[in-house]
């Protein structure tokens, strides 16, 4: 067979920068190749480069791409404008944005077919709500005429899916679709897009990072790193015999890895029993709007726990109570043996507050971008432990020292660093106060794979030097597999499962744990094929 | 992690620093203004109120009266510098006490029962949707005009849209995690507002003095055109250009060089403007 | 929905009466009422007394409040001090003329600013877009009292097309209207252009970043089409409400249009009644211009609810 879709040579600009560099790639007729890389890959902006578009800022320097023979990048406008939404469609990364707020989302997946004037409307409505049934979406025939904030996020995800089907087109651009999704869900929409590609044999372009999730839907895997191909090869051959070392690094920092954790010590550091809390009035020890319910656990010193959970799930809720930013309305806590006031934060004492401390999920906001590294670090040097002068600033290097970060970062600002980075300021700050139980809230799942990696083992590795206690809250199985040996998982707010993590991947009692177990993406081919079905309400409903 | 982002960090934010040719320029000009506010009465030529050339009003420019002479026959060129302080003056001193007065409220605001900021709130939203050339000739015909009055009255004119824009933009910034970081540390008060939230409004309030200022120049103008702002024997520009309105059929310097001066003031304020809160975008 | 529009409006009567107090607060705050202003120095105190009974201004200052306040809900505004007409009466003469000159510069103004803001958002960056962002720039920094000067300079002194006042009472048919009214309107739609025309670059410019743009791009419209039908109807609320606080810039530009062509609408008579103290009469000028204001926000607002399927939902 023929190569139906054929990248060569192909670069793009943005303002100066070349993003894309001589890329070249091609498909054959039904085949589904996959564009895998951190973020500034450049994987999306080749995948758009496929329908003639560059996003704002950014230019197609040269190179071609051809779709069936035919050249895109030289296309007038107006064939153009015929080939999107006609021989070439596009499901984004977040269909919450990509739909238009202010329509009814019907209306939307079938805008296509008026654009082209492919068939009338009563017949794309017809075909559309065909192709909702066949993306497995409850009440296909009327889940249509509702607004984007009255569905939940994986059954939107499957309503872009057949807006882009609505014309039958021939190439299908999958652009991180389920990356906004928790697991559970992300199963559900998995299966319904590879049913839909292999039903209509469409032509697939699949964007994404993980490495799982392509291992599921793609033929063929293209690994890029700074706009430029790494490695092209069959999903196996990638798999099993990865050439380049890049890709060797992608799959061992993607596959799970259990890091070497310090012994068991029997001295609790933090212990917490039936805590409830939630936001709004509370009466009669409920408040109005309850997000925990009757929450205990216990942190033994130098060691973490791990709080998992999807989102809306309450898992980063119980790390504000702790951390003293949100009151609770039931529950008590004990730290280092002493009291800690969860109902009423404002009356910690100081040396309470010193003792806990939390990292951030998102650096950018939780570094103040008006002031230097050393003033972030210093000041909690100097509100706890009075430091001042030389002394403060030999700590400060120290703690960038610990987080191996060059000193000569500290008269930076944080706007000046990459991610990875601020994370690792985000970090220190909480190691200046000399915390007990330092509270990790979702520290990685922004950053990139390979440096969330790295974090992971920073964060060991500074456990063992130190002496410190985890709560460590995230909603990859992986990373809490990764470095906790206690792990709770909480689903809707309650807490439904306690245990050791070998007990938690092998043998978990709660069907919800059994779920989330089953639905994290594998590095083999066949595996999602063999997830059974959610036992839940279809992927999620509405938040 | 790569370091390259450490190494073009500095050049990125020098270019971010750095001011469009047009704002530059505005800058300059609006500086030159300030300096005519401060000194323009030491610098004028003449006295702004002597009829040097009475014999010839509505002169032409000449090496003697480099703008021309007014329909009275008073130099026009020191008449416009003594007209500085206010032009100049009056929307720096009042967009100026206006933004103090509206940031500290509004920050208190923040800190004060839920029902009095709401309450507040609503009152400023009030003042600051009526129409304030109406509100401003109401208080000039209830007070009558001086220029006490006309700081007063333009000063609370411009308090609600203050108090809305700083409280808007601490409140965006004390939701921030930094915030939220420190105040668990244990901060008080006093050190979130200063350290933490108001370097980083500081655009806000640069850009919100700069707007302020231009509408301010444009009322306190438009009031001394109308006869109502700054009384004679003083004159603002506003003033000189109403005064002079006889000159216009033939275009005379006395009333085409005071609605000059008067236009790039306020064009320079909105180049500088337009260089500020693109800044704030970077 | 109901209930958020019923609370919009109860907060909008509310207002309403807030700013009637403020303005008969300020507007009487000078000491001496205007019994005396009018007698000046040939006040006796009998006269006085009697001027008072006639202009209703016995009694305490609350007392005088609530007469006052009871007046304007029945739309009773007192004598003016000036003509010792009705206030009703002299603003009936003056309302419409100003209603149709704002009507008309809006109707100028607002299909101009949608057109050169779309335009300009469309392509930024562009020669076109440097264009209208520096003319609107010069405009909104120009004081409406210039714009209106040199209106009449160019056209009227100059080039003589158009009568320098506009003696609106005088003209006869509908070409001598046209002739009268051409430049008032010109200078006051040139007033609001800049602004509004900024600000709608500057709210669309933020809707065309949004992805669902870029879905209706990929989805094979034009850019065009992608801002008219996508971009546009989702900004409308915003757009909306912005417009009715350039309405702010409009009534200024009224006031100084009005005074520059001698045209005989309503600021000039608000202006008349500041400089001759005329009280009464000021005081229901402002009250409504500020009714007037207010109304237009909140049918903007209402509008933005309508246009929003969330809040409609509610």
């Amino acid at each position: 067979m023929d190569d139906f879709i054929e990248v060569r040579d192909l670069c793009i600009d943005a303002g100066k920068t070349r993003i894309v560099n001589n890329v070249s790639f091609t498909a054959k007729k039904g085949e589904v190749v996959a564009l895998i890389g951190e973020s500034g890959s450049g994987k999306s902006t080749i995948a758009l480069s496929l329908m003639g578009y560059a996003r704002p800022g950014c230019r197609i320097a040269s190179g071609s791409v051809r779709i069936g023979g035919r050249e895109i990048l030289s296309l007038p406008p107006r064939a153009l404008r015929d080939l999107r939404g006609r021989t070439v469609a596009y499901v984004a990364q977040s269909a919450a944005a990509a739909f238009n707020p202010a329509k009814r989302i019907m209306n939307q997946i079938v805008s296509p077919t008026a654009l082209h004037s492919t068939m009338p409307r009563e017949q794309a409505v017809t075909k559309g709500k065909a192709l909702l049934e066949e993306l497995a979406l409850p009440d296909p025939q009327t889940i249509g005429d509702r607004y984007v904030h009255q569905v939940s996020g994986g059954q939107l995800q499957r309503m872009m899916a057949a807006m882009a089907m609505i014309n039958t087109p021939e190439v299908l651009i999958f652009d991180e679709p389920t990356t906004a999704l928790d697991v559970t869900t992300q199963v559900d929409v998995l299966r319904a897009f590879k049913a839909l590609v292999r039903e209509k044999g469409v032509t697939a372009i699949y964007v994404s990072h993980d490495l799982g999730v392509v291992a599921q839907m793609a033929d063929r895997i293209i690994v890029l790193r700074g706009g430029e191909v790494m490695e092209n090869a069959p999903v196996d051959d990638l798999l099993d015999r990865p050439q380049h070392p890049f890709t060797q690094g992608l799959i061992s920092a993607s596959a799970s890895k259990r890091l070497e954790l310090p012994p068991v010590a029997d001295d609790i550091v933090l212990e917490c029993r039936g805590v409830t809390a939630g936001y709004g009035a509370v009466r009669d020890g409920m408040p109005k709007h309850p997000v925990l319910h009757d929450i205990g656990f216990r942190i033994p010193r130098g060691q973490t726990l791990g709080l998992i959970g999807e989102s809306g799930s309450g898992k980063s809720t119980l790390g504000r109570v702790i951390a003293g930013m949100l009151p609770s309305a039931k529950g008590w806590a004990k730290l280092n043996g002493k009291e800690l006031d969860l109902a009423d934060p404002a009356r910690r004492s100081r040396a309470d507050r010193r003792a806990v401390q939390i990292v951030f999920q998102m650096a950018d906001t939780a570094l103040n971008p008006a002031q230097t590294n050393a003033e972030i670090l210093g000041r909690p040097l100097t509100f706890y432990h009075g430091m001042k002068g030389g002394e403060r600033d030999r700590r400060v290097a120290e703690l960038l020292d610990m987080v191996r970060l060059p000193a000569s970062l500290a008269h930076r600002s944080p706007r000046e660093l990459s991610g990875g980075q601020k994370q690792r300021i985000n970090l220190a700050r909480a190691l200046a106060a000399k915390p007990s139980v330092v509270i990790c809230d979702e520290v990685t799942s922004a950053l990139d794979t390979v440096v969330a990696t790295a974090v992971i083992e920073l964060l060991v590795e500074l456990q063992r030097e130190l002496g410190l206690s985890y709560l460590f809250i995230s909603h990859d199985l992986g990373k809490v597999e990764a470095m906790c040996r206690e792990v709770m998982v909480l689903y809707q707010g309650r807490e439904v499962e306690l245990a050791h993590r070998d007990v938690l991947t092998h043998a978990p009692t709660h069907p919800y744990t059994q779920e989330l177990v089953r639905a994290v993406p594998q590095l083999r081919r066949g595996w999602l094929e063999e997830v059974p079905a959610s036992t839940r309400r279809s992927a999620g409903a509405t938040h | 992690m790569t370091d390259t982002k450490i190494e073009t960090a500095p050049t990125l934010r020098r270019a971010r620093n750095r001011w469009p040719v047009l704002s530059l320029a505005g800058a300059a000009v609006f500086g030159a203004w300030v300096f005519l506010a401060l000194f323009g009465d030491l610098l004028a030529p003449y006295d702004p109120g002597e009829f040097v050339d009475s014999w010839d009003s509505l002169g032409p420019m000449s090496a003697t009266y480099p703008l021309g002479t007014d329909y009275l026959g008073r130099d026009v060129l020191s008449r416009i510098m003594s007209g500085a302080k206010y032009t100049v003056g009056l929307p720096m001193l009042t967009a100026a006490l206006a933004l103090i007065l509206g940031a500290v409220l509004g920050i208190l605001a923040t800190l004060v029962r839920p029902a009095v900021d709401t309450a507040l709130s609503w009152f400023m939203d009030t003042m600051n949707s009526l129409p304030s050339t109406i509100f401003a000739l109401v208080a000039v015909a209830g007070f009558g005009s001086s220029l006490p009055v006309l700081i007063v009255v333009i000063t609370v004119l411009y308090v609600p849209s203050a108090y809305r824009n700083i409280r808007s933009a601490a409140i965006n910034i004390s939701r921030m995690d930094y915030v939220e970081a420190a105040r668990v540390r244990g901060e008080g008060t006093a050190h979130l507002i200063r350290r933490e939230i108001l370097p980083n409004i500081v655009p806000n309030m640069l850009t919100h003095f700069g707007i302020t200022f231009i509408y301010i120049a444009l009322l306190l103008s438009g009031l001394s055109f109308l006869g109502l702002g700054i009384q004679p024997p003083e004159a603002d520009w506003g003033a000189l250009v109403a005064e002079n309105m006889v000159g216009l059929s033939y275009a005379a310097s006395a009333v085409l060089a005071p609605a000059i001066c008067l236009l790039s003031l306020t064009i320079a304020m909105t180049l500088m403007v337009d260089a500020i809160s693109h800044g704030k975008d970077g | 929905m109901g209930a958020l529009i019923a609370k919009r409006i109860g907060l909008g009567l509310l207002t309403l009466w807030l700013v009637a107090t403020l303005v008969f607060m300020v507007s009487g705050a000078l000491p001496g009422d205007a019994a005396e202003s009018i007698l000046g120095q040939d006040a006796t105190p009998e006269t006085l007394a009697a001027l008072r009974a006639q202009l209703g201004l016995e009694g305490g200052e609350l007392a005088r409040y609530f007469a006052w306040l009871g007046g304007v809900v029945t739309g009773d505004f007192g004598f003016s001090l000036a003509s010792g007409r009705p206030v009703a009466d002299v603003i009936a003469t003056r309302l419409p003329n100003s209603l149709l000159l704002a009507g008309l510069a809006a109707l100028v103004a607002i299909p101009v600013s949608l057109v050169l803001g779309i335009a300009s958002a469309m392509k930024p960056g562009s020669l076109f877009d440097r264009l209208t962002t520096l003319l609107s720039v010069v405009a909104l920094s120009t004081p409406s009292f210039l714009i209106a000067t040199l209106i009449v300079l160019v056209l009227s002194v100059w080039a003589g097309w158009f009568p320098a006042l506009a003696n609106v009472e005088g003209a006869s048919g509908i070409a001598g209207h046209f002739r009268v009214m051409t430049l008032p309107v010109l200078a006051l739609s040139l007033s609001v252009i800049g602004q509004m025309a900024r600000m709608i670059r500057a709210i669309l410019l933020g809707a065309l970043r949004e992805p669902y743009v870029e879905t209706a791009i990929l989805n094979g419209a034009s850019r065009l089409h992608a801002t008219v039908f996508h971009a546009l109807p989702n900004v409308a609320g915003p757009i909306v409400n912005a417009s009715a606080l350039s309405l702010n810039a409009l009534i200024s530009g009224v006031v100084f249009v009005e005074v520059i062509f001698a045209y005989p609408g309503l600021t000039k008579l608000m202006v008349d009644s500041v400089a001759a103290r005329d009280l009464p009469l000021m005081q229901a000028c402002a009250l409504i211009f500020c009714a007037g204001f207010l109304i237009l926000v909140l049918i903007a607002d209402l509008i933005a609810i309508l246009a929003n399927p969330r809040l409609r939902a509610r």
